[in-house]
Parts: C-alpha cells; structure tokens; sequence
C-alpha cells in the first residue's frame, strides 16, 4: 500500500524523490568536503548552487533555444560553462573570503561565510534582478508506462536526466578520489593537514580543488535543477542550501558516500511528508530532521566520531 | 631585484583580473531580459570594462602601497573616572530622552526602530557576545514575542503592558526548552541547528494558519498605552479617557510617536543596565571562562550545560521583549518579518559592534538602522555592502569596532 501511494503520488507531483536527492547530494559533496578538509561549514555553498543555475540560464540564453543545435549539445554546453565559471567563483570566494581566516577560530569564518551568502545573493539579485527567471523547458515530455490496477506512472525525462547525470558524476567522483595523485592528496588532507604539509603535499592547492570541485558539482546540480523546474530567483540557494548541508550531516559529514546517501534519503522524507502529511510540511520535515539528527546523532550514518583533544 | 618583484605583481594582477573578468560576466554583463516569451541577452559592456579595471588597479597599487600604509589605530575611547563616567551616561541619557521633542516625526520614528534593534543587539550579545554561543535563530525567539503580544490580544484582549512580561516569559521559556538539548552541541553545529529551529518557528508561524494567521499574520493591535491612558482620538471603551483628553492637550499623533520612542528608549536602557550588571556577576564570569576554554571550565567544576542554558535563556528573553514591543509598534506582525536575514542582521550588529562589547553593540545597532534611511539612495546595494562588510570585518577586526574591554582593576601607582 504504501509502495502504491507513493508511485501514485509521484505521478502528481513535480519532484520526484530519487531526483531530488540526487540534487541535494550533489551540493552535499560540496559541504562534505570543504568539512572534511578544513572544518568549515560553507554557509556560501548553496550561493554558489544558484549561480551555476544562473550562469546556465545566461549560456542557454546566449546560443538561444532555437540555434539549431541539437538538444544535447546545447544542455552539455550549458553545464560546461556553468562548470568552468562556477569553478571560477568556488576558488575566488575561497580566496577572499576563507582564505585569510584559516588559522581563525571556526566561528569567525563561519560569520564570513555567512557574510559571503548574503552577498552572492544580492550580487545576482542586482545584476540580474531580484524577480523569477523562467527557464525554456528543452527536455519536455515523460517516461510513461502503466501499472497495475490503472494507474500510470509518469516521470519526466528532466528527472530522468537528472538521476542519470547525478550517478554517473558520482561514479567518476569516487574513481578519481580514490585513484587520482590529487584525490590522494585530498584524503591524505582530510586525515591529518598538517602531517600531510610536512609530507610536501601543497596543502593550499588541495584547499582550492575541494573548493573549485564542491562549486562545480553545485553547478551541475543547479542547471539541472533549473531545466527541470523551469524557473529561478537569486534566494533559492539559502534553503536548498540548507536541506543539502542537512544531507550532508544525515550521511555523516566529511563522508563522500554519506553525502549521496544523505541527499537520497531527504529526498524520500520529503516527498514522503509531502505525500502523507502536507506539502507545506515538506520544509518542517526538512529542518526537523536535520535538528534531530544533529542532536541524536551528530556524527551521522556514515560518519567517524570526532574526538576533541586538549 | 625590485623589477622581478615588480613583474610578479604584475603578473598576480593580471590573473586576478582575468578572474573577476569571469565573475563579472555572466551575472553584471549578460543582463538577461524578457522579450515576450523569450530570454535574450542585451550586453552592457561598460561593468565588465570598469570592474576589471577597478580590479587591476587595487591589485597592482596592494603589495606596492601595503608597507607604506600607516596602520590605522583603533578607535579608542578615552577612559572617563568612575565619576566622570556616571555624569557621562546622564548626559547621554537625557539627551536621548529629549531630543525627539525637538525633531521630526520620521527621525523619531527611525530612532524607535534603532531602540529596538538596540534591545535585540543587547540580547543576543549575552548569547554570542558573553557566552560565546553562536545562535543564527535569535529571531525565532523575536518572533515568539511578537506572536505571544499579538496572539494574547487577538484571542483574549490582553493589553501591551499585561502581556509584555509574558512575552518575554515564552520566549525565554522556548529558549530554555529549545535550547536544553542543542547546547551540548560544538560551536558551528549548535549555529546550525539554532538556525533549523529559528526557521521551524517561522514555518510554523505560516502553517498553523488558524491560531496565527497563516502568511497574513495579525493586524490591528493596538498601540501600548502611556500611564494607563490610551493614545487615540476618541477612547476605544464607552466613557474611556484618553492621554490628550486627561492632560488638556490638543489631540496630536506626533504624541503617540514619541512616547513609542521614549518606551523604546526605556525598554533598551533597562537591557543594557540588567546586561552590564549580569557581565560583573558569577553568572557572567562564568559565561566568559566557558566561551574562552570550555574544557578548562569544566575541570574546574564548572556545570557548562546550565551556564549555557542561563545565557541561552535571558538572551531569548530580551528578543522576546524586543518582539512585544515590535508588535505593537507595527499593529500588525506576519512570518515575513522573521526570516533568517533578520537574524542576520542582529548578528551582523554584534560582530561590527565587537562581541561583548555593549557600547560597541549600541553604536552598531544605531549606525546599521540610521545609515540605510540616510542613504535611500543606496538601498539597492544595502544588503550587498551588508554582507561584504561582514567578511571584512571578520577578516580585518574579528574583535569589532570597540573591542569589549575585559574587566579588570588598575593597581595605582
């Protein structure tokens, strides 16, 4: 009964789960890392989500929907673009932003970053206003196919698109952090930074790249979600923010697979509240989950404990 | 030597150009418009040009100008003897007491709000400033008091001065239930996680649309009344007196204006004076041992968990206070006016002012009420400056403008 509810509910709401949380874990790599690395939270992250969804909107609008070009070459080209400029963005707010208050304690730089949000926000909103921009829909259509006792399911190939991009970007991930000299460095970092400095590891070099990695992954995510919800505004970065720092911390922060496991299972909950309680609710359901499970479990799922030493 | 230098700078100019060329671009220079169904891009060339140049300029001049600035000092202000000091807040004192008596109605109106704002900075400085606790859902608490006036009023008439206690009692109610199980957490979590709760609170305050009001809130409270007299022009109750009847005044609203401001003013100076007093008890020793080393404090005996919770608590109170008075200065309230960014904002008061600086927060609260309304002009860029003000800030002065000064006694000579 309630694997039927929920296809059902599906079949009527925009968001489908697994699409959902496919995009929270791709900002929740983001926070994960920065975490992992130099214990910060990078309140700006979700900033840096909506302006890799504007900076698609702006290459969408630049080569036009009619140019000609086929539909996948002009979605491949938006989210190159967005990559490479939002990339730019990751290393320059690190740069100015974070960079000077390494050595600080972790609320000073959490107040900078706070800081560098409000400022991304309003930075887009008085470059390209303040109001909705709607986003041309260039994979319309869905997957139909009927179940049993009449129902039909429907999902959107924007979704599906999304599930797709989503999984193979985290395969590559885990390869290249796993294999790659850079990936080395970047766990070596996040075990001890100050081992792997004396060990000649450029530690401000692997600061970049989680920073230039975490900000592009947000942007793949951010001109996916654009595409399929067909609008944007300069303040949707704060609350999706918020809700992929929450799968972040559900996955166990600092973890690369907690993150994907965390964005999967906000996405379930939410469309569940959404489903079973109300969709109103969906955002209570979000920040309730994510006061509880910092109180019950702050080291989440996946997560080690973390030990303070005098 | 000083040319290879030189080339270096030069080159680190070029690339920091080229960068803010990338930023620029897409968000100042591709304006993306509307032409009827359509998005198109109309280029305005001139941001890119003036936004790169600005950039290789600053750039180039840093390292070259740097050694040669003079280091500018920090405000300091001169120490005053304990008797000169009293003479001192006195004067201060009647001199904000009297001025809206003499100014005009939107100035008196702007100082009401910088007093509540004031109130709030105050109260969240015994949380951040004095225990070290950051709290990002102050303005939950600032809400609760808002909500416990409004709703008292709308569902069993209650006046501003009956309620006011009890707003304050519910919101510190809330911070000690709320904050009970959060203080365990570590810094940055428990900034978070004040956050989740701040906007539960107002996501609540949207939905539970048959006790509040839903997005529309509630309107039509009324003013607080002055010595037990209301402040209308004719008495709401049959056979009521109002404040101009009762004196033999003409009836003017610029009363009701000043005697708001003059609450305000009241309700601030009662914060401070129970804040100052707090910071020189145990309590307030205690809050400063935990927020510079909480493991230390904990060896010595200290219970961390209640005095963290104490400062949690009184902190929520005075927020709920500011909210009541909020309330019924505005006769309306809505969730609108409990978002984040006003967290944001008395947060941005205390780190500017200097957390735990009081005399630091005051000023803050007033310079980041009054500056927007004087420069209208700029308003566009006002939270833009806001937010760049607070990295610059924590990157350049973390300790605030009037660094709090720590308590100690001089031996004399």
């Amino acid at each position: 009964m309630l694997a039927l509810r929920t296809v059902t509910y599906c079949t009527e709401n925009e968001e489908t789960p697994l699409s959902l949380g496919a995009i929270y874990a791709l900002i929740a790599i983001g926070y994960t890392m920065v975490y992992g690395i130099i214990g910060m939270i990078n309140f700006a992250h979700g900033d840096i989500y909506m302006i890799g969804a504007y900076i698609g909107l702006v290459t969408l609008s630049a080569v036009g929907v009619q140019s000609g070009l086929p539909v996948w070459a002009v979605i491949a080209l938006m989210l190159v673009v967005a990559v490479a400029v939002t990339g730019v963005y990751g290393f320059v707010v690190e740069q100015v932003a974070y960079k000077p208050l390494r050595s600080s304690p972790r609320l000073v730089a959490l107040i900078s970053a706070i800081g560098m949000s409000i400022f991304l926000q309003n930075w887009v909103a008085l470059g390209q206003g303040a109001r909705d921009m709607a986003v041309p829909s260039l994979v319309p259509g869905a997957l139909r196919f009927g179940a049993e006792g009449g129902f039909e399911v429907y999902v959107p190939y924007s979704r599906i698109l999304i599930i797709v991009v989503a999984v193979v970007l985290m395969i590559a991930l885990t390869l290249y952090i796993q294999h790659s000299r850079m990936g080395r460095a970047s766990r070596a970092c996040s075990q001890d930074m100050h081992m792997a400095n004396l060990l000649g590891i450029d530690t401000n070099r692997v600061i970049s790249f989680t920073f230039i990695l975490g900000a592009m992954l947000a942007a793949v995510g951010g001109v996916l979600i654009a595409l399929a919800v067909g609008k944007l505004n300069p303040f949707i970065g704060f609350l999706a923010g918020i809700k992929a720092f929450t799968a972040a911390v559900l996955g166990g922060i600092g973890s690369i697979p907690g993150a994907m496991l965390g964005g999967v299972i906000l996405g379930v909950a939410e469309t569940l509240a959404a489903a079973y309680i109300s969709s109103e609710y969906k955002d209570i359901v979000a920040f309730g989950l994510l006061v509880l499970i910092l109180l019950v479990r702050p080291t989440g799922l996946l997560g080690k404990p973390e030990v303070e030493k005098v | 030597m000083h040319a290879a230098g030189f080339s270096s700078h030069l080159k680190n100019a070029l690339i920091a150009t080229a960068l803010a060329a990338i930023v620029v671009l897409p968000i100042f220079t591709l304006h993306l418009e509307r032409a009827g169904t359509r998005t198109i891009i109309v280029p305005e060339w001139s941001t890119l040009l003036w936004g790169c140049l600005a950039v290789f300029v600053v750039q180039l001049l840093r390292p070259l100008l740097a050694p040669r600035l003079p280091r500018f000092a920090l405000p300091r202000l001169p120490q005053a003897a304990p008797g000169q000091r009293k003479v001192l807040i006195f004067v201060a004192l009647m001199l904000a007491a009297s001025w809206p008596f003499f100014a005009g109605r939107n100035a008196v109106d702007i100082a009401t709000l910088a007093m509540i704002y004031v109130m709030l900075g105050l109260g969240l400085n015994i949380v951040v400033g004095f225990a070290g606790l950051l709290d990002l859902g102050f303005v939950g608490f600032y809400a609760v008091g808002a909500y416990t006036y409004a709703l008292l009023f709308h569902w069993a008439g209650w006046s501003f001065w009956e309620a006011l206690p009890l707003a304050g009692a519910a919101a510190a109610l809330f911070g000690f239930v709320l904050g009970f199980p959060v203080l365990r957490l570590r810094g940055d979590y428990l900034a978070i996680v004040t956050l989740g709760f701040g906007e539960i609170i107002r996501l609540l305050l949207v939905n539970l649309t048959d006790w509040t009001g839903g997005p529309d809130g509630i309107s039509s409270i009324p003013k607080p009344t002055v010595l037990g007299l209301e402040m209308t022009r004719n008495p709401s109750a049959e056979g009521g007196t109002t404040f101009h009847q009762f004196f033999g005044l003409e009836f003017n609203s610029l009363h009701m204006v000043i005697a708001l401001y003059l609450m305000a003013l009241l309700l601030a100076v009662i914060t401070l004076f129970i804040s100052n007093r707090l910071i020189r008890m145990p309590i307030g020793r205690a809050w400063e041992a935990l927020r510079e080393d909480e493991i230390a404090c904990r060896s010595l005996g200290l219970n961390p968990m209640r005095i963290k919770l104490s400062a949690f608590t009184l902190g929520a109170m005075f927020a709920g206070f500011g909210g009541a008075f909020f309330a019924a200065r505005q006769g309306i309230v809505n969730p609108e006016s409990f978002t984040f960014i006003e967290s944001a904002l008395i947060l941005a008061i205390v780190v500017l002012g200097g957390m735990g600086s009081q005399l630091g927060v005051i000023i803050a609260a007033i310079l980041l009420t009054v500056l927007p309304e004087v420069a209208r002009e700029f308003s566009e860029y006002r939270m833009l400056i806001f937010g760049l003000v607070m990295i610059l800030m924590m990157i350049w002065r973390p300790q605030g403008l009037l660094p709090m000064k720590r308590h100690h006694v001089e031996v004399p000579a």
